[in-house]
């Protein structure tokens, strides 16, 4: 997994952004401030959390188009249920928005697994389906902020040893993610079976059950997710983060996940949620209409994709050489 | 590959049921006039989906293509600003589409890169290049041609005027006509499916896969750029998020339309009976004022629906 091309992809993409940083920093002081770094820290931390998700997914070889409807369909539970429930208590939140972001995505997980088909048809179908749904569920009404609950709103306002809450919540995702894909088995598998599922069928690697494993994290997280966008922004309604799905795959590509499956690295994906952040706060800073995010964040997974090709096509080529001398 | 198989009947079938329901229900639903006036509500959805069902048959999709869409209907604008008349506005939108289009396919054949990411990249490049050029404006006042084109009914043309079939809807069955001849009729055709179904045996057989692919893509941003001169004629104007999210409803189309999302399946009989049933769905559903939203909830379950029911048959008949 760690060839020397990798680590050195990772720290271009890290010194790409430092540029980016120190050239913004260069025309507009604020933009180094920490109090800036911050606000781009928590503008970070939710898609961080999502990122995570997503690449456990990619790894696999599949992809999760339903996790921005996921996150606010349970994000508009949590809300519906703080509403209802004035003495609910933060923690029993927390668990509701995991179990029912898990649920969800098991739902796509069993789908996938159960019937055999491909996961990117499965996960556009409840896309919509999990949309409609929160339509369903709140009759269409938005929640805004004086129905939120206190806890919910409170809790990304929180400040923890000089950090936000949001960004402890997203370093406890990152950390738990790269114990579980570097030292636990299963997490080892999941690069296997991504690298090749038949190989890793031979192998005695479980493949449905891993599949619905990382289909059932992909939701918990974005479950997660929804409760922290609902309590940052403090509002709930239909057509939240709708279109987000994107953006997450996007900061997975530029992190170096690769859609075939079985490349990608903890690291990488962080570093491609802080670039997308980086740009992001960037651009007001240095006065460019914010409508260029959207293009310049298409360039970006453009550019990002053909560099990882041509290092995974090098390395491929080597072999096709060898076989083509020993023939 | 068969244009009329089982999943044809199925969903021919499903069409019949649709009418009868939303015609016993709906009063005024089965009269010539709405569902003339139903059909603009997917034709120009119809054109994207039937590019899109060739690129799925060879095995690549094209997320980017209302994307593409929204950036030939602003060369429109662009063009008309410039002076152009109605045949270099035309011209502008069809030549932005193929470059749109070109692009993608470069990337995916020269740079052997997946479709899927490829044309997620380009969705936000050319959506993003549509909002920096146009931002919170709209471009409206094009020739009155095109208001035709995108509102009119061929009778009224050529002044039959019992023939109250939209222009939008006669160029979709056109549109139709041609790419299922092309698919079902000839050496092209096949070998569209044989690429899809194993591109590696299909390049042992001297099919230049890579060519194929490349006019694919290029087709399907001709596809977006003919969508876009009817739908802004429709709605005489120029948006950034003009289209926002068709790419979605286009894929859905041709899934249900049973083209196997894996390559080398698939007939445009299916994608168009399903392109009509789905029309026809949202149309009835919108006269029986259902919110779009749950629309496209009912819509997701569906496709799923549409997938899981013939394997759970299909394995049930397996174990008899």
């Amino acid at each position: 997994m760690k060839s020397p091309m990798k680590i050195r992809r990772e720290w271009l993409l890290l010194a790409i952004i430092v540029v980016i940083a120190l050239a913004v920093g260069a025309r507009a002081p604020v933009f180094l401030t920490w109090r800036n770094g911050m606000d781009i820290a928590n503008d970070s931390a939710i898609l961080a959390i999502l990122v995570m998700g997503q690449m456990l997914v990619l790894l696999t070889r599949g992809i999760d188009l339903s996790v921005a409807s996921n996150l606010a369909l349970t994000g508009m539970a949590c809300a519906l249920v703080g509403k209802a429930f004035p003495e609910v208590n933060i923690v029993v939140l927390i668990i509701m928005a995991l179990a029912v972001g898990a649920l969800l995505g098991s739902i796509n997980g069993w789908l996938i697994t159960g019937f055999n088909l491909p996961p990117i048809v499965v996960t556009l179908g409840t896309l919509s389906a999990y949309r409609g749904a929160i339509f369903v569920a709140s009759k269409g009404a938005w929640i805004s902020d004086q129905d939120i609950h206190v806890a919910i709103k409170g809790l990304p306002r929180e400040v923890w040893l000089g950090l936000p809450a949001l960004v402890w919540f997203a370093l406890v995702v990152l950390a738990l993610s790269a114990v579980f894909l570097n030292l636990r088995k299963a997490g080892r598998e999941i690069y296997a079976l991504g690298g090749n599922p038949h190989a890793a069928n031979y192998v005695g690697i479980r493949v449905p059950q891993r599949l619905r494993l990382v289909y059932t994290l992909s939701g918990a997280l974005a479950g997660l997710a929804g409760l922290l966008w609902v309590g940052r922004y403090s509002i709930a309604y239909t057509e939240l983060a709708a279109g987000y799905e994107l953006t997450v795959v996007a900061a997975c590509v530029i992190g170096g996940v690769s859609i075939g499956g079985g490349v990608g690295s903890v690291l990488g994906a962080a570093l491609g949620v802080l670039f997308i952040g980086v740009v992001n706060g960037a651009l007001p800073v240095i006065q460019v209409s914010p409508f260029w995010q959207q293009a310049i964040s298409g360039a970006v997974i453009l550019i990002s994709v053909a560099v990882n090709a041509r290092s995974e096509r090098r390395s491929g080529r080597q072999i096709l050489e060898r076989q083509g001398a020993a023939a | 590959m068969k244009a009329w198989n089982t999943w044809e009947r199925v969903l021919l079938a499903l069409l019949v049921v649709l009418l009868i329901v939303f015609g016993t229900s709906q009063p005024g639903f089965m009269s010539a006039d709405t569902l003339a006036d139903s059909t603009f509500n997917f034709s120009e959805k119809g054109l994207l989906a039937l590019a899109i069902a060739l690129l799925v048959v060879c095995g690549e999709i094209d997320l980017s293509i209302a994307a593409t869409l929204a950036l030939s209907s602003l060369a429109m604008g662009y063009a008309m600003r410039a002076g152009a008349g109605p045949w270099g506005i035309g011209a502008a939108a069809l030549i932005t589409g193929c470059v749109a289009g070109a692009v993608n396919g470069v990337l995916v054949t020269r740079y052997k890169l997946p479709s899927i990411v490829v044309t997620i990249g380009t969705l936000s490049l050319y959506r993003g290049l549509a909002l920096v050029l146009l931002g919170d404006q709209s471009i409206s006042g094009y020739p009155e041609v095109f208001s035709t084109l995108g509102n009119s009914y061929i009778g009224e043309v050529i002044g039959v005027r019992w023939l109250i079939i939209p222009i939008e809807f006669v160029l979709l069955l056109v549109f139709a006509v041609a790419v299922g001849l092309v698919l079902h009729r000839t050496t092209m055709g096949r070998r569209m499916y044989a690429i899809g179904a194993n591109p590696v045996a299909a390049r042992f057989s001297g099919i230049e896969a890579d060519r194929y692919r490349f006019a694919l893509f290029v087709f399907a941003g001709f596809m977006a750029a003919v969508a876009a001169i009817l739908l802004t004629g429709r709605i005489g104007s120029t948006r950034p998020n003009i289209a926002m999210g068709w790419e979605l409803d286009a894929i859905t189309m041709v899934i249900l339309g049973g083209v196997a999302i894996e390559g080398g399946r698939g007939s445009i009989v299916g994608t168009m009976l399903a392109v009509l049933l789905l029309g026809l769905f949202t149309f009835g559903m919108g006269m029986a004022n259902v919110t779009g939203i749950v629309m496209s909830m009912v819509i997701g379950v569906l496709l799923i629906v549409s997938m899981v029911l013939p394997r759970l048959l299909k394995s049930k008949g397996a174990h008899a």
